[in-house]
């Protein structure tokens, strides 16, 4: 059962992954604005997939017992 | 810098990549491997970051912004299902030592000589041109780091003056030594992990060093270049999707599934994902690790892009801003590492990927030829594993002299330039054939030749080819009007269909073409048995355990057969010592002992196909046993077989884990009778003893009174007075025995009722005032006023008070005494606490006085009591739900509390009442 979750998980995060950094979300981020002097399109592509790493490690490595 | 300089320090590199290499290897033959580590798996990943991503994501940052971003996006997504897609795959490759794609696609499909051929006959083409991308990033690296301040870069006029064709031997001269020292029949190759790893941690160390000093040390950190890049209208532009619509979101798409097929698929991404996999719970860390590391290497892409162009402006060429950035800023030994830490993209890209080409084509090109010679099929006794070295070695040299050769011609060509990407959508061809084989049990070598051939195909021609006609190999004219002037064909806009850029052109028709021939054509019949045994073992690798591993073989073969085929490929001495070691696990003394049955045939089968793939291990194997054909039916029937062996065995496993909890539960419950009869036997020994002294004292006086008839009167009253007391104690004690026994046995009668605590205290307070003006003790109660109603047995419940309140008597000092009862609401609660101001309890005495014939006091001193007045208030109190403690740290004095849940408070009764 509990691998079957950690599937279930991984499979969540591919998909939000993909919807995330395709059309037409990857939309939501065209603004000129800058966020500690980043603009924000390349900033926003950066952190999700800082997110996408987190969410990862956190699926992998959490306790299994 | 001086060419000499460049030269040197890239051999010392090298040099130095041999080193480890040889200690990598020096340590897995001493059995303590320096790559067993996640991380280090993880780093060898990191092979998927070639000069490509070194040079060329900075070259296309600054053309076109994010857009280098896909084909990192791509490996983010694929490792996501890593955990599933790729840890199945590992599984696949260990158990039947599959040590390439090739072998892998050839051997789920039935061991097909011909899929495995084609297979390798793909990577080649799509290979050696990406191959060839890499020694132009060096040849180009070095000529930019060496050029005359302010001159233009030139290249070496001939071949044997330039270093890139020295770099290429000397790798092929590394990948000989390191991927083809010995034959290996699992082809891991760990001082060649080792030394890629090292090779990932310098690339990243020298592009982060770069990157920081672009962004600090020629501009004010990030944000100020970002913020110069903005106020140019055509940087800005880099920064943004674009104007609304123009955003090629296909491109996008098709970008990322490409990255995600290649990272999987990539030759040398099976090598060290698959092959070289050490332990499959590294998976379980690598699979963040590595987007990790592809996001850091990614990290001052835009910043490098941006600062170059902002300082050369928008002519110079961004793919070698790296190397020219330091360079032109008189940064020269920044500048020298990060060549090397290009060269190292490079390097490890080459050895990686010429040692898995390598193993493909002798063992799936070669090798097939070789066994069909007739000549040597008959060399029975030769010793060819010597020979399968040679091969290898020279198949090596032969990739990379082809990837020279292409790039001496190629140049600057266009053909060059794009193959990057014209090479994964060459690999991504193998995604329908492996995805189909390893979860689709319907698929067949039919469809799967089919699909090969038509999406590669569809690939040259819509990919490829056109890439030749803009490197002028090729008349333009059937890219422009369509082959024979028919513009249906046009290879960019087949069959009339437009508004896809080439790339997603491509991807589309040739996977489309791909997997509709493999699905079309798998349907089109039932899967032979070869084909069903092997998908069924693919397929539901996870499921077959070691014991019920279902095999596929029916024939007559000896040991007298199989032992000198399997001499020749691996080594005489190495297959005696398989054998016999096989021998031992089946429990056989001897190697001559074992029977030439099915599973003796797979075992050799597996041993050799690690060696030489698994269609020729098949053809060996074929050719020195009799076999008979299988049916679809005895396929089925052996794994009937199987799954009831299968069964059995778990049956039995299940059997002896209730066995083994059964006896582990007795065990236990034998463990505690010994410890309760133990305990018994503590508490007769306490209540004799304790019986013995009062015994002792009477029996002593009345025999004194008896032997002394003259005793005076005063002195005979003194002595009954004792006798007595200490009667009265002894059946005191044997009360509280009684009673702790019935409290215990659960004989005990409670008479629960509802009672008001306060009043009970306050009434045992009165009960015991005589004792304490005795004593001359102070006692003060504390209440909060108003009925506390809890439910117990008021006898019981006074008993436990008496007895704290005449234990505080005790223990309070003569002058001075005080003793404070508190009853306060705690929670859902009342808890009462007596405490005195005596000497208190000692930290060593405090865990024991709730224990039986455990007083306070030592033996000396000890006042009045049985030791059983404590033991049995906790068990009152615990009968009635509540806990008693001992406060452990007072200010001063002993502090007893107990606690009890709450029955009602006084308003409730009212309201009750009302």
């Amino acid at each position: 059962m509990a691998n079957s979750l950690v599937s279930q998980r991984l499979l969540a995060l591919f998909f939000a992954g993909g919807v995330l950094l395709n059309f037409p979300l990857l939309a939501l981020w065209n603004h000129p604005v800058q966020w500690f002097g980043i603009p924000l399109f390349p900033l926003a592509l950066f952190l999700i997939w800082a997110l996408l790493i987190a969410a990862l490690a956190w699926v992998m490595e959490a306790r299994r017992d | 810098m001086s060419p000499l300089l460049v030269v040197g320090v890239s051999f010392a590199y090298l040099l130095l990549l041999f080193a480890i290499a040889y200690y990598g290897d020096w340590r897995a033959a001493q059995g303590r491997s320096i790559i067993g580590s996640p991380w280090v798996y993880a780093l060898s990943m990191a092979v998927y970051c070639t000069a490509w991503t070194y040079f060329g994501s900075v070259g296309r940052a600054a053309t076109s912004g994010v857009w280098f971003l896909p084909i990192y996006l791509g490996p983010m997504l694929a490792m996501v299902l890593a955990w599933m897609v790729l840890r199945k795959m590992i599984r696949i490759a260990k158990t039947y030592r599959i040590t390439s794609i090739a072998d892998f696609i050839a051997s789920r499909y039935g061991k097909s000589p011909t899929l495995a051929g084609l297979v390798t006959l793909i990577t080649v083409v799509g290979i050696v041109p990406y191959i060839a991308l890499q020694l132009k990033a060096i040849s180009v690296g070095y000529a930019v780091l060496t050029a005359a301040p302010g001159a233009t870069a030139v290249a070496a006029p001939n071949w044997w003056s330039e270093s890139t064709f020295y770099i290429a031997l000397a790798l092929a001269g590394f990948t000989m030594v390191f991927g083809a020292r010995h034959l290996d029949s699992t082809e891991r190759h760990e001082g060649m992990v080792a030394a890629i790893a090292f090779e990932s941690v310098v690339k990243l160390l020298a592009f982060l060093a770069v990157g920081l000093f672009v962004s600090y040390g020629l501009f004010d950190g990030v944000g100020d270049i970002f913020a110069r890049a903005l106020a140019v209208p055509e940087l800005a532009s880099l920064l943004t999707l674009g104007e609304e619509g123009t955003f090629a979101y296909d491109q996008w798409f098709s970008l990322t599934l490409l990255a995600m097929l290649s990272v999987i698929f990539l030759p040398r991404q099976f090598q060290v994902m698959v092959v070289e996999n050490v332990e499959e719970s590294h998976l379980r860390r690598a699979v963040w690790v590595f987007p990790l590391y592809l996001l850091l290497i990614n990290l001052f892409v835009l910043p490098i892009a941006l600062g170059g162009l902002l300082l050369f402006g928008p002519g110079a060429d961004a793919e070698t801003f790296v190397l020219s950035l330091p360079l032109a800023n008189g940064q020269n030994l920044l500048a020298l590492a990060a060549f090397i830490g290009g060269l190292s993209a490079a390097t490890g890209m080459v050895i990686v990927e010429a040692i898995a080409v390598s193993t493909m084509v002798c063992n799936d090109l070669v090798m097939p030829v070789l066994l069909r010679l007739r000549r040597f099929g008959h060399r029975a006794s030769g010793d060819l594993a010597g020979l399968l070295l040679h091969i290898r070695r020279l198949a090596i040299l032969g990739i990379l002299l082809l990837g020279y050769l292409y790039f001496h011609l190629a140049g600057e060509a266009y053909a060059l330039v794009s193959i990057g990407l014209i090479s994964f959508a060459a690999v991504a061809q193998f995604a329908p054939a492996m995805l189909g084989g390893m979860y689709w049990k319907g698929g067949t070598r039919q469809g799967a030749l089919a699909g090969l051939l038509l999406g590669f195909g569809m690939w040259a021609y819509t990919l490829m080819l056109p890439s030749f006609a803009k490197s002028g190999w090729l008349q333009a004219d059937f890219v422009t009007h369509g082959p024979w002037g028919l513009s249906l064909l046009k290879p960019e806009q087949f069959l009339g269909l437009t508004g896809l850029d080439n790339l997603t052109h491509s991807l589309f028709w040739s996977l489309l073409l791909n997997v509709g021939a493999y699905v079309g054509l798998s349907l089109w019949r039932l899967p032979t048995a070869r084909e069903a045994s092997q998908a069924l073992l693919f397929v539901d690798v996870f499921d077959r355990t070691a014991v019920g591993r279902p095999v596929f073989w029916r024939g007559q073969a000896s040991v007298s057969q199989l032992l000198p085929l399997t001499g020749r490929f691996l080594g005489m001495d190495r297959a005696r010592q398989l054998f016999e070691d096989y021998a031992r696990q089946q429990g056989l003394a001897r190697a001559d002992a074992l029977q030439g049955d099915a599973r003796l045939v797979h075992f050799v089968e597996t041993q050799l196909a690690g060696a030489i793939g698994s269609a020729s291990a098949r053809v060996m194997v074929a050719s020195v046993v009799e076999e008979e054909p299988l049916g679809l039916d005895d396929v089925m029937r052996i794994l009937d077989e199987a799954s009831q062996i299968r069964a059995h065995s778990r049956e039995l496993e299940d059997k002896s884990r209730s066995l083994e909890l059964a006896t582990a539960g007795l065990r236990a419950a034998n463990e505690q009778l010994k410890s309760l009869d133990r305990l018994k036997d503590d508490f007769m020994s306490s209540v004799t003893h304790e019986l013995r002294t009062p015994l002792t004292s009477i029996r002593a006086l009345t025999e004194l009174m008896l032997d002394d008839a003259d005793m005076d009167a005063a002195q005979r009253r003194h002595f009954l007075g004792i006798v007595v007391a200490e009667t009265e104690r002894l059946s005191r004690l044997v009360n509280q025995v009684l009673d702790m026994a019935k409290i215990e046995s659960g004989h005990a009668e409670w008479r629960d009722t509802e009672l008001d605590l306060v009043a009970l205290v306050r009434q045992s307070v009165q009960t015991t005032a005589e004792l304490f003006r005795e004593n001359g003790i102070r006692v003060r109660v504390t209440d909060p006023g108003g009925a506390l109603w809890v439910c117990a047995d008021a006898d019981r419940l006074t008993q436990v008070m008496l007895n704290l309140l005449s234990n505080a008597a005790k223990f309070a000092p003569a002058q001075g005494g005080q003793v404070d009862v508190a009853v306060s609401t705690e929670g859902a609660g009342v808890t009462v606490e007596v405490r005195d101001n005596g000497p208190g309890v000692p930290p060593e005495q405090q865990a024991l006085v709730f224990e039986r014939f455990r007083q306070g006091g030592d033996s000396l001193h000890r006042p009045q009591g049985t030791g059983l007045g404590l033991p049995i208030s906790r068990q009152i109190v615990e009968h009635f739900g509540g806990r008693m403690w001992l406060v452990p740290e007072p200010v001063q004095g002993a502090c007893f509390g107990f606690h009890l849940p709450i029955a009602r408070t006084d308003n409730d009764r009212q309201g009750d009442r009302a």
